[in-house]
């Protein structure tokens, strides 16, 4: 996002100036410890795609409760009496929210940008991250997890399913690679 | 062992604190990654920024050398830590999916959170994108619910899968991934990028660091059954020893015909033995450490009102056998009193006694193989009318059913 140019001292303010980011060794091992932390204290680790999950369920389960219930997938969620959203994932995801932006705090980060590649507009990369987000949350649920639990988490525990996963992903994204060149490149 | 904590017990309110608490920590880390940065995360794949690759596979290391070092020490029950099960090719097609999304969308859900946090507007479109996402799939999932659930393998881990101990294969990951950071610096060097000599050096220190544990948890070795009893033994020795879970044949007989207890009869006794007569509905387990071992995840996580009932000729392998299970977390477990012999004293009408020789021997003669076939397999329990204590009471679930993405 551009910012208009007021005055000469009022842009030098209003300029993002973020912080570089850590080491990314040494945010690896905060995230390790994180999860670590998770799994010893609560027996689960993190996730993330439930979250969404469950609160679609619920506003699903509001407008067409009679479609819901007669959805073998949807009614473990949100069938009858069920509450989607009284569950622990949803308040990881709500925490997520709010260490992300304390963190984003912290390193100047907070300001609303679009991010993106030097050679496409806006608009293609917001078209672009839609389209990238209905594939990610379409393979989410396939897989049963997403990078968080299925990836992360289940590949600490050494679940086989996790690194199948891991190489599934990375060879994915490596696949395409190739063919979105121009969204990511100059 | 204090770990995990019992969530139950905790309250709504408490637990629900810890994972707002432990998010904030997930969001954070995401934050300092870089990662609610689309592009941080794409330059990856085009090998111009290794971030993304060396903060997850750091994550993943240190939180598997923690996770299992915490198991080593005693202060972590594995058995009680969700592990995703592995549906192999569901997972397989999923991931691949959600890798051509992350590329096209250069995010994943927890980092779209993260980018959100910090008003990307993108990564806030992206998060509508996985809701989109979200709801188709669950349009859809009906019409391939057979595939989805196919080829699941349950809870299945490397260890059990290549028959190596969990210390071999961490100490394999902790050096491949340590290798593969080395590769990464010299090929971005290669590409241009950052100098490795320019890095910090505090580096090597958490490189020795991490193998150091590696090795610690290799040699602490994971523990095994034995442990795990002499943990619980304090006081279910007492229970054996007092003899409350001996149950009487008859009280086994009520249960076989009660429709509201999903019974489970596990006939401990070599497969000669087996054949010569059981209970109709008995499934036998050779008495060794492992088979019994082999079958206790299959008893966790039944119907909330299950019994299961282990015997032998008499009581020696139907003990053994029930304190496998019981240090393995299986509850709800009974042991047959007097095992098969005292059943056929009861129930066999025309059996033939033999004296026994040695401990947990067959008491009784067979001409030929009865198997399950017999009157006294599934006898009728209006013929008796048998005074007897009973011992059952059915223990609420403890095992751990919650779930990653759940």
């Amino acid at each position: 996002m551009t910012i208009k140019p007021v005055g000469p001292s009022v842009r030098k303010d209003k300029e993002p100036n973020p912080r570089p980011f850590p080491n990314p060794y040494l945010v690896g091992v905060g995230l390790g410890t994180v999860l670590f932390l998770s799994v010893l204290i609560t027996g689960d680790g993190l996730g993330a795609s439930g979250a969404v999950q469950r609160i679609w369920a619920w506003f699903e389960s509001l407008i067409v409760p009679q479609h819901v219930d007669n959805n073998i997938y949807l009614v473990t969620y949100a069938g009858g009496d069920a509450q989607p959203l009284n569950h622990w994932i949803v308040m990881l995801a709500i925490g997520v929210l709010i260490g992300g932006f304390i963190s984003g705090l912290i390193g100047r980060r907070v300001y609303t940008e679009i991010v993106k590649g030097p050679a496409i507009s806006n608009g293609t990369r917001l078209l672009f991250a839609l389209l990238g987000g209905s594939f990610v949350g379409f393979g989410a649920r396939f897989a049963r997890g997403c990078t968080s639990s299925q990836g992360l988490s289940g590949s600490a525990l050494l679940s086989v399913g996790s690194w199948v996963f891991m190489m599934a992903f990375f060879a994915g994204a490596l696949a395409a690679a190739p063919f979105f060149k121009k969204l990511w490149n100059d | 062992m204090p770990f995990p904590l019992d969530l139950h017990e905790l309250g709504t309110p408490v637990t629900y604190t810890i994972f707002v608490f432990i998010g904030i920590g997930f969001g954070f880390m995401l934050e300092q990654a870089g990662f609610g940065r689309s592009t941080k995360l794409a330059a990856q794949f085009y090998f111009k920024d290794f971030a993304m690759f060396r903060v997850m596979f750091t994550a993943v290391i240190t939180a598997m050398v923690l996770i299992y070092g915490a198991v080593a020490i005693g202060i972590l029950d594995l058995r009680k830590v969700y592990v995703p099960g592995t549906f192999l090719w569901p997972v397989a097609i999923g991931g691949f999916i959600l890798g051509v999304g992350f590329l096209i969308g250069g995010l994943c859900p927890g980092t779209s959170i993260a980018g959100a946090a910090t008003l990307k507007l993108d990564a806030m479109v992206f998060l509508v994108g996985v809701v989109i996402g979200v709801f188709i799939f669950g349009e859809t999932v009906p019409f391939f619910m057979g595939f989805w659930t196919s080829s699941d393998l349950g809870r299945f881990t490397l260890p059990e899968w290549l028959g190596i101990p969990a210390g071999v294969i961490i100490l394999f990951i902790v050096v491949l991934a340590l290798l593969l950071f080395w590769g990464s610096e010299q090929l971005e060097k290669k590409m241009g990028g950052a100098d490795p000599a320019e890095a910090p050096k505090a580096r090597y220190y958490g490189a020795a660091a991490i193998v150091l544990v590696a090795v610690i948890v290799l040699f602490l070795g994971s523990p095994g059954t034995s442990d795990y009893w002499e943990a619980v033994a304090a006081d279910e020795q007492v229970r054996i020893d007092n003899r409350e879970l001996q149950i009487h044949p008859a009280e086994l007989l009520g249960l076989m015909n009660d429709t509201y207890v999903n019974l489970v009869m596990l006939d401990v006794r070599d497969e000669r033995d087996y054949n010569q007569f059981h209970l109709r509905a008995a499934q036998q387990v050779d008495p060794t450490l492992e088979s019994v071992e082999d079958a206790a995840p299959d008893l966790i996580g039944l119907h909330p009102r299950t019994v299961i009932v282990t015997m032998s000729n008499d009581e020696r392998d139907a003990t053994e056998a029930w304190k496998t299970l019981t240090a393995n977390n299986v509850i709800n477990v009974y042991i047959l009193e007097g095992g098969v012999n005292e059943w056929l004293n009861i129930f066999g009408e025309d059996a033939e006694p033999k004296p026994t020789a040695y401990p947990d021997q067959s008491a009784f003669v067979f001409t030929s193989a009865l198997g399950g076939r017999c009157v006294a397999s599934d006898p009728d329990s209006d013929d008796l009318e048998l005074v007897f204590e009973p011992k059952v009471v059915i223990a609420g679930p403890t095992a751990v059913v919650g779930g990653g993405c759940g």
